[in-house]
C-alpha cells in the first residue's frame, strides 16, 4: 500500500503547532468541499483532507503516525511493521470504511476487535458527476457508467471494486439536475443497508447551442438583405430543422422565440433564436461593385446618433 | 475487482418529485429537528402550512442534502448554512447566463462568399 504524507495533503510543516493544522484544514475544507469546487476531482480530494485532518488534529494520533518516522515520502510502498498497528486511538466505523489502505493498516486494530460485529451502520451517499451531450439530454436514453466504490472486505479493510451501471437518462433532463439511484451508493457496515448514489448531469457545451433551463440558445447568421427585407430561412433544433420566418427591418442581437422546440417536458423548453448579420466579405469584383452601389444610393452614417 | 452489471431506473430530482417531511428527513440523512430548522430559517420552502403537510420538490432535496453536508463537514451554524446554499445557488444561475452570453458573444466578423 502507499504510503501517505499528511503533512503534505495538509500543506504544513512536521513541526505544524495544532492550531497551524487546524486553520489549514478549515482553508482546505471550504476550498475542495465537493458543494462548493468546481474542481472535478474535489471529492477525493476532499477525502484526502479529512484522512489527514483526522489523524493530525489529535496530538495522539498525530503522536503515532510521527512514530513512523520521517522518512517517508507520499506514495512509497509501505509496509507496517509487526506491532506498529496503533491500539488505544479510536475511529468510528465510518471513517474506517472512507479512509484509505494505509489508514486503517496504521489505526486499525483497535476499530476491528472493539466494534467490528456490533454496530450495523447505512454506507454513504455517493454523489457523481456525469457528464452528457445536448442531443442525449433532448432524447434520453442509456448511459452506461462505471464507479469505483470501496468496500470493506471480509478481514474488515477496505478495498475498490468497479461497478458498472445501466442508467436511464430521462429525455429533458437539464443541467444540475440529479438522478437518484437507491441502493447504489457506498455498502453498509455489518449487513447495514446501502447509502444511496446520485448522479449530477452536467450538459456537455455544444458547438451551436448555449443552454438555459430547458430552453436552447442558437446564434442565427443571417445576410444583410434577409434582415431589411424579410425571408423564410433554416433554422437547425434539437429535433431537426424547422422554416422561421424572419421579419423585414430585424437587426443583430433580435431574438425569436420558437415555443416548444427546446428540452421536452411539462411545459418543453423554447429554442431562442439570436439574429446575428453577417456581411458578406468584398472579395470579388462584383461583391466590390454591390457594396459601392449601396453607398452611393444609401445615403446611410451608422454614427449618427454619435454627432460624427 | 469483481464486477457487476445492473439496469438502473433512477428518480430524477426535478420539480415534478414531492416528498413529504420524513421522506426528506431520510433523503439527507438528517433529523427532523434539522429540517424544522431549515424551514424556518427559510432555506427550503415546502408546500403545505403544517409540518405534516409539507411538500418538497426534487429541487429542494438538492438544496437541502447540500445544506446537510455543508453545515456537517464546514461546522456552519444555520443561517451561515442558509447563506452559503443561496450564494450558491446564485452562482450556478451567474455560471450559466454567463455560458449563454460568452456562446452568443463568439465570432462576430464578416464572411467570405460562398
Amino acid at each position: 500500500m502507499e504510503y501517505k504524507d499528511y503533512y503534505k495533503t495538509l500543506g504544513v510543516a512536521r513541526d505544524a503547532t495544532q492550531a497551524e493544522i487546524k486553520r489549514a484544514y478549515r482553508k482546505l475544507a471550504r476550498q475542495y468541499h465537493p458543494d462548493v469546487s468546481q474542481e472535478t476531482d474535489a471529492e477525493v480530494k476532499f477525502k484526502e483532507i479529512n484522512e489527514a485532518n483526522a489523524v493530525l488534529h489529535d496530538p495522539e494520533k498525530r503522536a503515532a503516525y510521527d512514530a513512523l518516522g520521517s522518512n517517508w515520502h507520499a506514495g512509497q510502498n509501505f509496509r507496517p511493521a509487526p506491532g506498529e498497528t496503533h491500539q488505544n486511538v479510536h475511529f468510528s466505523a465510518e471513517e474506517m470504511a472512507e479512509f484509505s489502505e494505509f489508514f486503517s493498516s496504521l489505526f486499525g486494530r483497535e476499530f476491528r476487535a472493539d466494534e467490528q460485529g456490533r454496530q450495523r451502520r447505512r454506507g454513504q451517499d455517493q454523489t457523481v458527476r456525469l457528464p452528457i451531450d445536448l442531443e442525449e439530454a433532448y432524447r434520453g436514453g442509456t448511459r452506461q457508467i462505471r464507479l469505483d466504490v470501496p468496500e470493506l472486505g471480509a478481514d474488515g479493510r477496505p478495498r475498490m471494486r468497479t461497478k458498472t451501471l445501466n442508467v436511464r437518462i430521462p429525455a429533458g433532463v437539464t443541467h444540475g439536475r440529479q438522478i437518484r439511484l437507491s441502493g447504489q451508493g457506498t455498502p453498509g457496515v455489518n449487513g447495514g443497508p446501502e447509502g444511496d448514489l446520485y448522479l449530477e448531469i452536467e450538459i456537455n457545451p455544444h458547438r451551436l447551442y448555449s443552454v438555459e433551463g430547458k430552453d436552447i440558445q442558437l446564434k442565427l447568421p443571417i445576410a444583410p438583405w434577409e434582415a431589411a427585407l424579410g425571408a423564410s430561412v433554416s433554422v437547425p433544433t434539437l429535433g431537426g430543422t424547422v422554416n422561421l420566418k424572419v421579419p423585414a427591418g430585424s437587426h443583430s442581437g433580435q431574438r425569436l422565440r420558437l415555443k416548444g422546440r427546446g428540452l421536452p417536458g411539462e411545459p418543453p423548453g423554447d429554442a431562442i433564436v439570436v439574429l446575428e448579420i453577417v456581411t458578406p466579405l468584398a472579395t470579388t469584383d462584383d461583391a466590390k461593385a454591390a457594396y459601392r452601389e449601396m453607398a452611393e444610393r444609401l445615403h446611410f452614417n451608422p454614427r449618427a446618433e454619435m454627432g460624427v | 475487482m469483481t464486477q457487476s452489471e445492473t439496469r438502473l431506473e433512477g428518480i430524477l430530482l426535478d420539480e415534478g418529485l414531492t416528498v413529504t417531511f420524513s421522506e426528506l428527513t431520510q433523503l439527507c440523512g438528517s433529523n427532523t429537528r434539522m429540517v424544522s430548522l431549515m424551514v424556518t430559517e427559510g432555506l427550503l420552502r415546502p408546500q403545505g402550512a403544517l409540518p405534516e403537510e409539507w411538500r418538497f420538490d426534487g429541487l429542494e432535496v438538492r438544496r437541502a442534502r447540500r445544506a446537510v453536508r455543508l453545515r456537517r463537514d464546514l461546522k456552519l451554524n444555520i443561517a451561515g448554512t442558509a447563506l452559503a446554499i443561496d450564494l450558491l445557488d446564485e452562482i450556478e444561475h451567474l455560471r450559466e447566463r454567463l455560458r449563454v452570453l460568452e456562446h452568443q458573444l463568439g465570432q462576430r466578423q464578416a464572411r467570405p462568399i460562398r
